[in-house]
């Protein structure tokens, strides 16, 4: 375990806010899951690398599609390699073990020493999804039913879920874990984010550049709202080509990499005639 | 140790239990909130509150708690008070009358009288039961229990405690639906079949073609099971819909969900369909009924959530309607339209099904199967919707033939 309570800080390419920090560190001391959630592109995903980064564990991912079953990211039992052995030779076929592939969470639970899963967009599986994993990570155990084998954690694993708020999580998955809700950043804080992914940036064009991406970011009707990682996309984009914001009127160059949707630059062009 | 602050939260609506709370005082014991008050806020906040829905209600729960801000005990609904600060003197208690009523203990008062209130449908003043103005009940306002629970403001010196209104609306989030309840009961609706590229193994398959092929493997693949069912689902904004805007929000979300239909349409309307419903709730965008029907299989499931509570004008009169002149037929005919199309429909009334009979709800239920939006009446619908019977018969239909 560890003794300090202030492990997580930051790195030096993920700035965090004082209170993200505070959450990720109560969910490593309480070794309990830490729920993610927050609007897209706020840097849900990344803060798992950089806490695995932070902490120098390594990073298990687990990223979690439509189709994707709890049992999965405990182990597959993968029986057609087994057939196609059983019948081609190659391989030891009495040994099922050897046909168990362990999912993200089993490799996780079998580690060794302390890991960081990460288990990315949970609300994405089906809704029982959740459900199916509570025993799980209660108990970060869980046995494999063909071999009898019994896997459990050395070290609690650091967890961190991320959701998109897409769909409602049961209570009683919530109840396990600890929440954090990643505010969007505010100006300042923006700031030295950016600072951190392009730090040749001059105050003048990273405030010119500010301006415009928080005007844009509070123009009403917008359907899908630019986030950080675009504005960071943007700077990068704008420094590429040399664009001064300074000396460009009227329109916004290279919107493509703030909006996303046709709608959206529709909108906003006719607010830059008008 | 912060009990208080626990039931604190807990009557501003942000869900504790005490897992959270055994969790907390882990997490104090360890000294996560490096003794500050601010690191409190944070730990605090971290493990009990799961929701960015709830931070508000935390926040207003910490400060009243911790800055000893004087809250106004919270008021009943509007209506209830009215009726309760208008008291009715009555006689004063025998010794024994009192002496009986103090052994209720406020947990068994709160359940008492959320029971009551469920059973309750009218004004009640005086007598020993019902919650109302003077009387001898446990629950009203400037009663004579001396254990009783006062309702809204006023005197009443001997009740120990106020009900409050968030109390009141916790009362009612029971009765209606959040959205994983509604997703499990829409779960029921369902048809389950196999089509589409085949790329799920069929392991019994396999086995069985690779025995018969004398061991010489034989792979099959079969197609993913699939939901069949195709929903359309019109939905009743603003007007008297607006106090349930949640909750058809909270439909929508269930229902609009990814995978979760082979086919999901929404549509909007106000008050009744003329003519016309909108892909946006702005009503910006029309869809003519015609053209629902001609793009709709008649297999199709139509789901519609409305209150069905009109002026009986706006239902009966065919092209009265000031927002939509146009329309030719009555209300009640667009939705004979549309009844006769889809094989199966229901209609979901989030209003209260004691208040249906004598209203427009009556005549529409004689069009459309309508069930209570709650968890039974989601559930009756998604069963007429797979498997068909009877619907639900409301009222006397009957007597609005002569208008119509």
């Amino acid at each position: 375990m560890f003794d300090s309570f202030d492990q997580f800080a930051g790195t030096e390419t993920y700035i965090a806010s004082d209170d993200l920090m505070a959450s990720v560190n109560v969910a490593v001391s309480l070794a309990r899951p830490l729920l993610v959630r927050g609007e897209p592109g706020t840097g849900k995903t990344l803060l798992a690398e950089n806490v695995a980064a932070a902490l120098k564990l390594p990073l298990l991912r687990w990223h979690v599609k439509s189709t994707t079953k709890a049992k999965d990211g405990l182990y597959v039992y993968d029986t057609v390699a087994r057939l196609h052995d059983s019948r081609f030779g190659g391989g030891d076929v009495k040994d099922i073990a050897a046909y168990i592939k362990l999912g993200p969470l089993g490799q996780a639970l079998d580690a060794s020493s302390r890991v960081v899963l990460l288990i990315d967009e949970i609300d994405k599986a089906d809704i029982e999804f959740p459900n199916d994993l509570l025993l799980e990570l209660d108990a970060m155990r869980f046995r494999i039913d063909e071999t009898g084998r019994e896997v459990a954690a050395v070290e609690r694993p650091v967890v961190i879920i991320t959701s998109n708020n897409e769909k409602e999580l049961p209570d009683a998955f919530l109840r396990r874990c600890v929440f954090h809700y990643i505010e969007f950043p505010n100006r300042e804080l923006m700031s030295r984010i950016v600072r951190v992914h392009h730090p040749e940036v001059t105050s003048a064009v990273l405030d010119n550049a500010l301006e415009i991406f928080y005007g844009l970011r509070s123009t009403p009707r917008l359907r899908k709202r630019p986030s950080t990682s675009e504005l960071i996309d943007w700077i990068c984009a704008l420094r590429k080509a040399g664009v001064d914001l300074s000396r460009v009127g009227g329109g916004i160059p290279f919107l493509g990499t703030l909006l996303k949707n046709e709608h959206d630059v529709e909108l906003i062009g006719k607010r830059a005639k008008a | 140790m912060l009990i208080d602050f626990l039931f604190e939260l807990r009557a501003k609506g942000v869900p504790v239990s005490t897992h959270e709370w055994l969790a907390l005082m882990e997490g104090l014991a360890k000294g996560l909130h490096e003794s500050s008050l601010d690191g409190f806020y944070f730990l605090c906040r971290t493990i009990c509150v799961k929701d960015v829905a709830h931070y508000d209600a935390y926040d207003e729960a910490f400060l009243s708690y911790f800055k000893d801000v004087h809250r106004a005990a919270l008021q009943v609904t509007e209506e209830l008070l009215e009726w309760l600060n208008d008291p009715v003197r009555m006689a004063t208690l025998s010794a024994e009358q009192k002496k009986a009523l103090e052994g209720l203990d406020v947990q068994r008062l709160r359940e008492l009288f959320e029971q009551r209130l469920r059973e309750q449908k009218e004004r009640h003043d005086g007598g020993n039961r019902w919650i109302g103005t003077g009387g001898t009940s446990p629950f009203g306002n400037s009663g004579r229990n001396p254990t009783g629970m006062r309702v809204g403001g006023g005197g009443g010196r001997s009740a120990m405690q106020v009900a409050d209104e968030r109390k009141f609306r916790e009362y009612r989030r029971d009765v209606v639906l959040d959205v994983r309840q509604i997703d499990l009961a829409l779960r029921g609706l369902r048809r389950l079949g196999r089509d589409g590229a085949l790329d799920e193994l069929d392991l019994d398959e396999t086995v069985d073609q690779t025995c018969r092929n004398a061991g010489e493997i034989e792979v099959v693949f079969r197609p993913p099971r699939r939901n069949r069912v195709k929903v359309v689902l019109l939905m009743d904004v603003g007007g008297s819909m607006d106090p349930h805007s949640e909750l058809v929000s909270r439909i929508f979300t269930a229902a609009s969900r990814a995978g979760r239909f082979a086919k999901f349409r929404s549509y909007y309307f106000h008050n009744c369909v003329y003519q016309a419903v909108y892909e946006d709730a702005q009503f910006r965008k029309p869809v003519t009924v015609a053209d629902l029907i001609a793009g709709s299989d008649r297999d199709e499931k139509l789901v519609v959530v409305g209150d069905a509570l009109m002026h009986p004008a706006e239902l009966l009169d065919a092209g009265a309607m000031y927002y939509a002149p146009a329309a030719r037929a009555s209300g009640l005919e667009w939705l004979r339209r549309l009844a006769a199309h889809f094989r199966r429909a229901a209609w979901l009334n989030p209003e209260p099904d004691r208040y249906w009979t004598g209203t427009t709800i009556e005549v529409i239920a004689s069009v459309f199967g309508m069930w209570h939006l709650s968890l039974d009446g989601l559930a009756g619908a998604v069963r007429y919707l797979v498997r068909g019977g009877e619907r639900p018969a409301i009222g006397k239909p009957e007597r609005w033939a002569k208008t119509s």
